[in-house]
């Protein structure tokens, strides 16, 4: 099998852009059509991926080759990808062309730049999911942001240059002092014997207590506004509000979920001691996301804005799960993401489609709808359900974990809470469908309205059945994760039990707390056996 | 570094001085002969020159070879610097012609000035002597504020050019000041010997004479890279000078300024360290603050680029404040990026322009991104890398320099630092919103892009996308040219 499976992958779409760049402007068809090729093309390579993927705690389709060397600094091009980062890739791959679907009718003005930037984003993301290399993850992370910023700023609402600016601002004061970090991590390295950014070597880095407050500070901030977690979150609606269709998909798809892959990947187990001190702080930031998003969403007129604060609660969930640092927490959290992005996904594909005949996305313009469109009502109510996480849907698996996890962690009390969460998300998603799809259908311009053409019913199929399948059989998706779960929750545990791999402990009685109130509670060592060997430096 | 004997005077590393020079002054002469109208062809002439003044700059790499009894030395520092000059003149040479034209103000003398200009540059970076850095930067400056005045016809150009010169004056007064104080302290002008005679001095810091010379010196450089508080003069010269020259300006004559404050520093006074280093990293905040705040209010596009240039002087500063290699080789990297981005920059602000420097707002640019696509995007990747955002050079620059800070403690520097990249993305991204985002307020016919200009561009886009993308060699380049100091 290739060896470049992952790097033909992630560039596909930049080949895809040359393209789009010979064709003329006017060719609205054929820009539209080719785009929809390269997507679907990067999709279909990036199933090998999927079915050659051994489930095992390994990185996989490794590729490594030299990139800078300069001075104290050796970058690479190292990419690959574990349990946790092949489902997020396949994710991507698995949207985007539905992205470029749904801008079929959507998108008449700027074809091509649309285009362009739909493809550029792809390359982003999916760069981002499979760095195995920290200063190649960065670059990742902050091309993402400029076609996301054009894509809102260009294509979207009355409000969009603010919140175009807003997103960019908001993520680029996080990722700098994540670079900050990743430098000061890079010396540290250095120091250790390290000769290079490779993400792996740094697993088994472990630095003193004070040291990692400041650089899990510095990460997780950056991981927090991407995610977004309360008080952070407050770009978030505007950008989903402002952004066109498509780019409100990724955006809550896929985007988002680089901040809680960036807990997984890199926060959490770079950092394991201070992840486990601010726990608390991060298990009430999400609950008070989860309570907050879900109590706004709740008093929203615009379906757009309610389901952007429907995200931020969702990912509340996911951040809570994650947090649980126990197989089930981390591995509801990861499939929650999913979840996420297929549920939330096609929401806004939803609303993009009511949005295109009415031009209005307010509540109160609609009502009845189902006696119109009664194609789009069971695709909506199937969606919505599967939103509130209603058992049969993929939502249910995802939360029911994440509960799970959390309850048998430390975070037991604020499970208690955050299930309250999934009672109000019932509440404001069905109250709102209910509004919008039943009742009188009394506004004589819905009275016109036509069901889901083919072409929409097309995007939507997909999904749906994702839907099922992940609610019904889970099995194949946790099983490819569990490895790297399992290994992750190894890689995390907190101070004391794991001193060997401490180069600077070494002399201090094993389980020596190094600051009081670290020591790991009786709950979360019944949660975590014991793990025996830590990943290799690779 | 090896020393060779050197029988009488070894010419050899001043050669693309000799030759600038001669070429200079035979353009002067040229000159009588052109008739009005046709002096593009001195252009021409010169721009053939600077490459030709690049392959003998090129040969030298690598060759260590010092002259004048080591008051000049031809190291790869120098080598790297004069590189670094010689594209920022190419540039403002491309970017000069049409420009001009349309002023009105074509006149061939701008040339040769320009020319020489390079020559004082390359004595500042080649120069082992306090006397000789000296010199080239009064070559260096005289022809420059002639060239800040050089559109007679224009009241904001002749205000430019006096201030530029009244102010230049008195920084030139503050540096020759500490440079003789410096001298009474150690009894040479020679760097190295400077060094050997600090160097032996139980508490140099205890010196006052020496510390005085050395804070007055580093005022003098302060002036000419323009960074806070002494960054006054910037904006009003950047903003009247012609806007070739401006962008010229801030590449060329500021990176000149780093060769010869880093030469001095690192190499002459490396056991003050602890002291300018403090110094230099409260100048660093101070610079990149104030560019970057001041920056955020302008609406005219040049004086915006003026203070951004400022902010950028600031991140160079950061750098040198660390005073290990890394953060020199930052330094040299991002001269260099910061000579293509920043020319490019400006380049499209003169194809934006029109007769009389109007068209020189934000709002200008409205619109510009779907009516002239290219020219946009190559706007885009100045601003972008300007903002220090990958994969541009840029941003690698940036990293270099924030990296020196980290690796020798200044951790709170480097926060500080990103900070302030975080705050000057909102008035890049300003001319964005407006190129892509906003709807051209008015009909306006879109001047031609003339050959030189589009040359420009295109060896901007190059050498800021390229050195981004793979930045290993240049990176490496800058390395070993910081290791012969």
């Amino acid at each position: 099998m290739s060896n470049h499976l992952l790097s033909l992958t992630t560039f596909l779409p930049i080949l895809g852009v040359l393209l789009l760049l010979f064709i003329p402007k006017d060719s609205k068809g054929v820009l539209r059509g080719v785009a929809l090729a390269v997507t679907v093309v990067t999709f279909l390579v990036s199933l090998p991926i999927l079915t050659g993927f051994q489930s095992n705690a390994e990185f996989q389709f490794l590729e490594n080759a030299p990139w800078i060397a300069a001075g104290p600094f050796v970058m690479r091009y190292s990419v690959g990808i574990d349990g946790i980062s092949l489902w997020l890739v396949i994710l991507t791959t698995f949207i985007m062309p539905l992205a470029v679907l749904s801008t079929w009718t959507a998108v008449e003005e700027k074809v091509k730049e649309y285009m362009i930037c739909l493809l550029l984003l792809e390359t982003g993301m999916l760069g981002a999911f499979i760095s195995l290399d920290l200063f190649l993850f960065y670059i990742f992370w902050e091309v993402m942001l400029i076609p996301m910023y054009f894509i809102i700023g260009i294509w979207g609402g009355k409000n969009k240059i603010y919140a175009a600016i807003k997103f960019f601002i908001y993520t680029m004061v996080g990722s700098l002092l994540m670079l900050v970090a990743l430098i000061f991590l890079y010396f540290k390295g250095l120091d250790a014997g390290f000769s290079n950014f490779g993400l792996l070597q740094f697993f088994d880095l472990r630095l003193d207590p004070a040291t990692q407050t400041w650089l899990f500070l510095a990460f997780a901030l950056a991981f927090a506004i991407k995610v977004p977690m309360f008080p952070l979150h407050t770009w978030l609606p505007d950008a989903h509000t402002e952004a066109p269709t498509a780019g409100s998909v990724i955006l809550a798809a896929i985007l988002l979920k680089m901040g809680t892959y960036g807990y997984v990947r890199f926060a959490m187990p770079l950092f394991p001691d201070a992840a486990h001190r601010f726990t608390p702080l991060i298990a009430t930031l999400a609950v008070i996301g989860i309570i907050y998003a879900a109590l706004v969403a709740m008093v929203q007129e615009d379906v757009k804005k309610l389901v952007a604060y429907s995200s931020v609660a969702h990912l509340g969930f996911v951040m809570l799960g994650v947090f649980a640092f126990n197989t089930q927490g981390i591995t509801g959290g990861m499939l929650q993401m999913l979840n996420h992005g297929v549920s939330t996904g096609a929401l806004f594909l939803i609303v993009g489609f009511i949005y295109e005949r009415r031009h209005t996305r307010l509540i109160t313009d609609f009502g009845g709808l189902s006696k119109q469109m009664p194609i789009f009502a069971t695709i909506f109510m199937i969606v919505t359900l599967s939103s509130i996480g209603l058992p049969g849907t993929n939502g249910f698996v995802g939360e029911f974990l994440i509960l799970l996890g959390s309850f048998e962690s430390e975070l037991r009390w604020w499970a208690v809470i955050a299930s309250s969460g999934v009672i109000l998300s019932a509440v404001y998603m069905l109250w709102m469908f209910q509004r919008v799809m039943f009742g009188e259908l009394d506004n004589p311009k819905n009275q016109t309205l036509t069901d889901l053409n083919a072409r929409e019913i097309a995007i939507m199929v997909p999904l749906i059945a994702l839907i099922f399948i992940m609610g019904v059989y889970p099995n194949p998706f946790i099983e490819k994760m569990n490895p790297a779960v399992q290994k992750l929750v190894a890689q995390t545990k907190p101070l004391g039990m794991s001193a060997r791999q401490m180069p600077a402990m070494q002399g201090l009685p094993a389980g020596h707390p190094m600051v009081p109130g670290m020591a790991a509670p009786p709950a979360f060592e019944q949660a975590a056996p014991a793990v025996a060997e830590p990943n290799e430096v690779k | 570094m090896d020393m060779i004997t050197i029988p009488a005077v070894n010419m050899t590393p001043i050669l693309p001085e000799i030759f600038l020079s001669v070429l200079a002054m035979a353009l002067l002469l040229i000159n009588v002969f052109v008739p009005s109208g046709q002096k593009s062809y001195l252009g021409y002439i010169s721009f053939v020159g600077v490459l030709a003044a690049g392959v003998l700059v090129g040969a030298g790499w690598g060759a260590p070879v010092e002259s004048f009894s080591g008051s000049v030395v031809q190291d790869n520092f120098a080598t790297f610097f004069k590189m670094i000059f010689l594209i920022s003149a190419g540039l403002a040479i491309l970017i000069s012609d049409q420009y001009m034209e349309r002023e009105g103000c074509n006149h061939g003398e701008l040339y040769p000035l320009i020319l020489f200009t390079v020559v004082g540059m390359m004595l500042m970076a080649a120069g082992t002597d306090l006397m000789t850095i000296f010199l080239g930067l009064e070559v260096m400056s005289v022809a420059l504020y002639v060239l800040a005045g050089f559109n007679r016809a224009s009241l904001k150009s002749n205000e430019a050019g006096l201030k530029y010169f009244l102010l230049g004056c008195f920084s030139t007064g503050f540096l020759l000041y500490g440079m003789a104080l410096t001298y009474g302290a150690t009894g040479t002008t020679r760097i190295t010997k400077i060094a050997a005679v600090v160097g032996q001095m139980t508490v140099p810091s205890a010196n006052i004479m020496l510390l005085a010379g050395m804070l007055l010196m580093l005022t003098g450089f302060a002036f000419k890279v323009a960074a806070a508080p002494f960054h006054m003069w910037t904006p009003d010269v950047y903003e009247g000078a012609p806007t070739p020259m401006t962008a010229f300006m801030s590449a060329g004559p500021k990176a000149a300024g780093f060769a010869a404050a880093l030469r001095i520093f690192l190499v002459a006074l490396p056991t003050l360290q602890i002291e300018w280093s403090q110094l230099l990293w409260v100048l660093a905040v101070l610079t990149m603050t104030v560019g970057n705040i001041t920056a955020l209010r302008q609406d005219n596009i040049k004086r915006m680029l003026a203070y951004s240039s400022i902010a950028h002087a600031g991140y160079a500063l950061v750098g040198f404040a660390a005073g290990n290699g890394t953060g020199a080789a930052g330094i040299l990297f991002y001269m260099l990026s910061y000579a293509f981005m920043n020319i490019g920059a400006f380049a499209v602000i003169i194809l934006i322009g029109k007769k009389g420097e109007a068209n020189g707002n934000v709002m200008d640019f409205a619109g510009l991104g779907f009516k002239h696509p290219a020219l946009a995007v190559a706007m885009s990747v100045f601003l972008f890398s300007l903002a220090g955002i990958p994969p541009t050079a840029g941003f690698i620059g940036k990293f270099y320099l924030f990296s020196a800070a980290v690796q020798k403690g200044y951790i709170w520097l480097a926060v500080l630092g990103v900070l302030n990249s975080a705050a000057s993305v909102y008035y890049y991204l300003r001319v964005m919103v407006y190129m892509y985002m906003k709807e051209p307020t008015e009909d306006f016919e879109w001047t031609r892009v003339s050959a030189p200009i589009a040359l420009s561009l295109l060896i901007s886009v190059a050498g800021t996308l390229v050195p981004g993308i793979v930045p290993s060699v240049v990176l490496q380049l800058a390395e070993q040219a910081v290791k012969l100091i």
